[in-house]
C-alpha cells in the first residue's frame, strides 16, 4: 500500500466499493435472492454522507455502470439510479450525520426505495416491470443491516483517515 | 476555481453533476434499447469487468467443489445406476422416435403437406446466471464465432429455455422465458388453442393472459411452441398449466403455468438453428 495517506484513503474507499460490487453479483440460491440488500447503494450512501468531498454523483454513476455491465441490464439503468442516490445522500449528508442511528436507517431505506422505484419505472416503460412484493424486500433488508454496516465502514474510515 | 485565459472555471456543483449523469444515462439507455449500436462497446467493456464476474463466482465454485469432493461412494453409485436406467429408457424411446419420425414423414408426404425441417443444434456451457434482481438471464459459452445470432432459441433436454438477446464474440446472454420482459407464442397441445406465455420474474411461474372463460384450457395441459413469430421452432414443450382461476369480475382467466425446461438446473443448454438441415456443418453461419 502506498505510504501517501490520501492515496491510502482512496484505496480503502475503492476497495469497499469493489467488495460491495462482488457481493452484489455473487451467485446466491434462489430463495435468498430477495434478501440480498443493495450493497453498492448502502456503501455509496455511507461514503456520500461521511466523505462528500471524495465520493459523489460521479462515483455512484460509475459503480452503477459496472453493475449494468455485470448484470447485462440496460446500459445506464443502474448508473442513473446510483447517481440519484448519491445526489440525495450528498444533499442530505449534514442531516443524515445528525440523525440517531435508527432514523438514519429509515432514511437510508427511503433512498434505496427511491432508487428501486426509478429502476422499476424505467423497466415498466419498456414493458419489463417485475411483479410482486418481494421486489421491494432488498431495501428493507438494507435498513436492517445499515447500523452494522455503518459501524464497519466508520472503523474503515477512522483507520485509513478518510475525510 | 481555476483561471484559464480570463475564464473562471468552477468545479461543477452537485446539481450539475446529477444533470450530467442523467443526460449520459438516458442517452446510453436509449441507444441501448433502440438498436444494437452499443453491442460492440458493451462487449469490450464486459471483457474488462469479466475478472469481477469470475471473482464473484469463486466462493460458490469452491462450495460446489468441496461438496462434490465429499460426495460419498454410495451416492455416486446410486446416481450412476439411475443414469444407466434413464439412458436405457431414453434409448428405447429414441428407437421408437426414429421409426415414428419416418412414419410421420411418409404420412406428411401422402398428405402433400410440407415436411418439418430438421433443426441443427449446438451444446453450450452455462457460465453464469445473472444476479440482477428479478430478471432471468443466463450467460452461455457460445457466441458470434459459433454462429449464434440475436433471437436464437435456446432449449434444454426438456423444453424451451429462452432466446439469445445479447451477443458477444464467444459468449451470449440468454433471456429466459421466465423473465418479465419475455413472451412465447404457444398452442395447447391437446386442442391447438393459441395463447401467449409471459414470464413473471418468478423462477418457476409463467402467466398465460388474454384467455376468456370460454377458452378450452385445463390444469395439466401441455403448452408447446406454435412457431408463430418465427423466433421459436414449432412443437417444443414450453410449460404445463398449473392453476386456472376464473374470477367473474375479470375479463380474462388468470392462468399460471410452470416451465417444462429445467431452467434452474441445466448446466448444458442447446442453441438451435431452426430450419437448418442436420447435414450442414456445425459452426457455419
Amino acid at each position: 500500500m502506498s505510504p501517501n495517506p490520501s492515496a491510502r484513503a482512496s484505496v480503502s474507499v475503492y476497495t469497499s466499493f469493489l467488495i460491495a460490487i462482488l457481493l452484489a453479483v455473487m451467485p446466491l440460491p434462489l430463495w435468498a435472492e430477495p434478501f440480498r440488500p443493495d450493497w453498492v447503494g448502502l456503501v455509496l450512501i455511507y461514503w456520500c454522507m461521511a466523505a462528500p468531498e471524495r465520493v459523489g454523483v460521479g462515483t455512484g454513476w460509475a459503480a452503477g455502470l459496472i453493475l449494468d455491465l455485470l448484470y447485462g441490464s440496460l446500459l445506464g439503468l443502474h448508473a442513473l439510479g446510483k447517481a440519484l442516490v448519491a445526489f440525495l445522500a450528498i444533499k442530505l449528508h449534514l442531516k443524515l450525520r445528525m440523525f440517531p442511528r435508527w432514523q438514519q436507517a429509515v432514511a437510508v431505506m427511503a433512498l434505496l426505495l427511491l432508487n428501486q422505484l426509478l429502476v422499476v419505472w424505467i423497466r415498466g416503460m419498456l414493458g419489463k416491470a417485475p411483479a410482486g412484493i418481494s421486489y421491494w424486500t432488498p431495501s428493507v433488508v438494507g435498513m436492517v443491516i445499515w447500523p452494522w454496516l455503518f459501524v464497519i465502514l466508520r472503523d474503515v474510515r477512522r483507520r485509513f483517515k478518510v475525510a | 476555481m481555476i483561471n484559464v485565459y480570463g475564464w473562471t472555471l468552477r468545479a461543477p456543483t452537485v446539481v450539475t453533476r446529477l444533470v450530467l449523469a442523467t443526460a449520459v444515462s438516458v442517452t446510453l439507455m436509449v441507444a441501448d434499447h433502440k438498436g444494437h449500436h452499443l453491442e460492440r462497446i458493451r462487449g469490450a467493456l464486459t471483457v474488462v469487468v469479466a475478472p469481477l464476474q469470475w471473482l464473484a463466482s469463486v466462493p460458490a465454485a469452491i462450495g460446489a467443489g468441496t461438496l462434490g469432493f465429499f460426495t460419498d461412494k454410495r451416492t455416486l453409485e446410486q446416481t450412476n445406476a439411475r443414469l444407466r436406467e434413464e439412458q436405457a429408457l431414453l434409448h428405447a424411446r429414441l428407437q421408437q422416435f426414429e421409426s415414428l419420425e419416418q412414419e410421420n414423414t411418409r404420412l406428411r408426404q401422402m398428405l402433400g403437406s410440407a415436411t418439418r425441417v430438421a433443426e441443427r443444434a449446438l451444446a453450450a456451457e452455462l457460465i453464469e446466471i445473472s444476479q440482477e434482481p428479478f430478471t432471468r438471464k443466463i450467460l452461455i459459452a457460445k457466441g458470434e464465432d459459433s454462429g449464434a445470432y440475436l433471437g436464437q432459441p435456446v432449449i434444454d433436454a426438456h423444453g424451451i429455455m429462452g432466446q439469445v438477446t445479447q451477443l458477444y464474440t464467444s459468449q451470449s446472454r440468454v433471456t429466459l422465458i421466465t423473465d418479465p420482459g419475455h413472451a412465447v407464442p404457444v398452442l395447447v397441445n391437446r386442442n391447438g388453442l393459441r395463447a401467449l406465455v409471459f414470464g413473471t420474474g418468478n423462477p418457476d411461474l409463467l402467466s398465460v393472459p388474454y384467455l376468456t372463460a370460454a377458452a378450452d384450457i385445463r390444469e395439466g395441459d401441455l403448452l408447446v411452441s406454435s412457431g408463430m413469430g418465427g423466433t421459436f421452432p414449432a412443437g417444443y414443450p414450453v410449460a404445463t398449466v398449473t392453476k386456472i382461476v376464473d374470477d367473474r369480475n375479470e375479463a380474462f382467466l388468470v392462468v399460471t403455468a410452470r416451465p417444462v425446461a429445467k431452467l434452474n438446473h441445466s448446466k448444458q443448454v442447446l442453441l438451435v438453428w431452426p430450419g437448418a438441415g442436420t447435414t450442414k456443418a456445425a459452426g457455419a453461419k
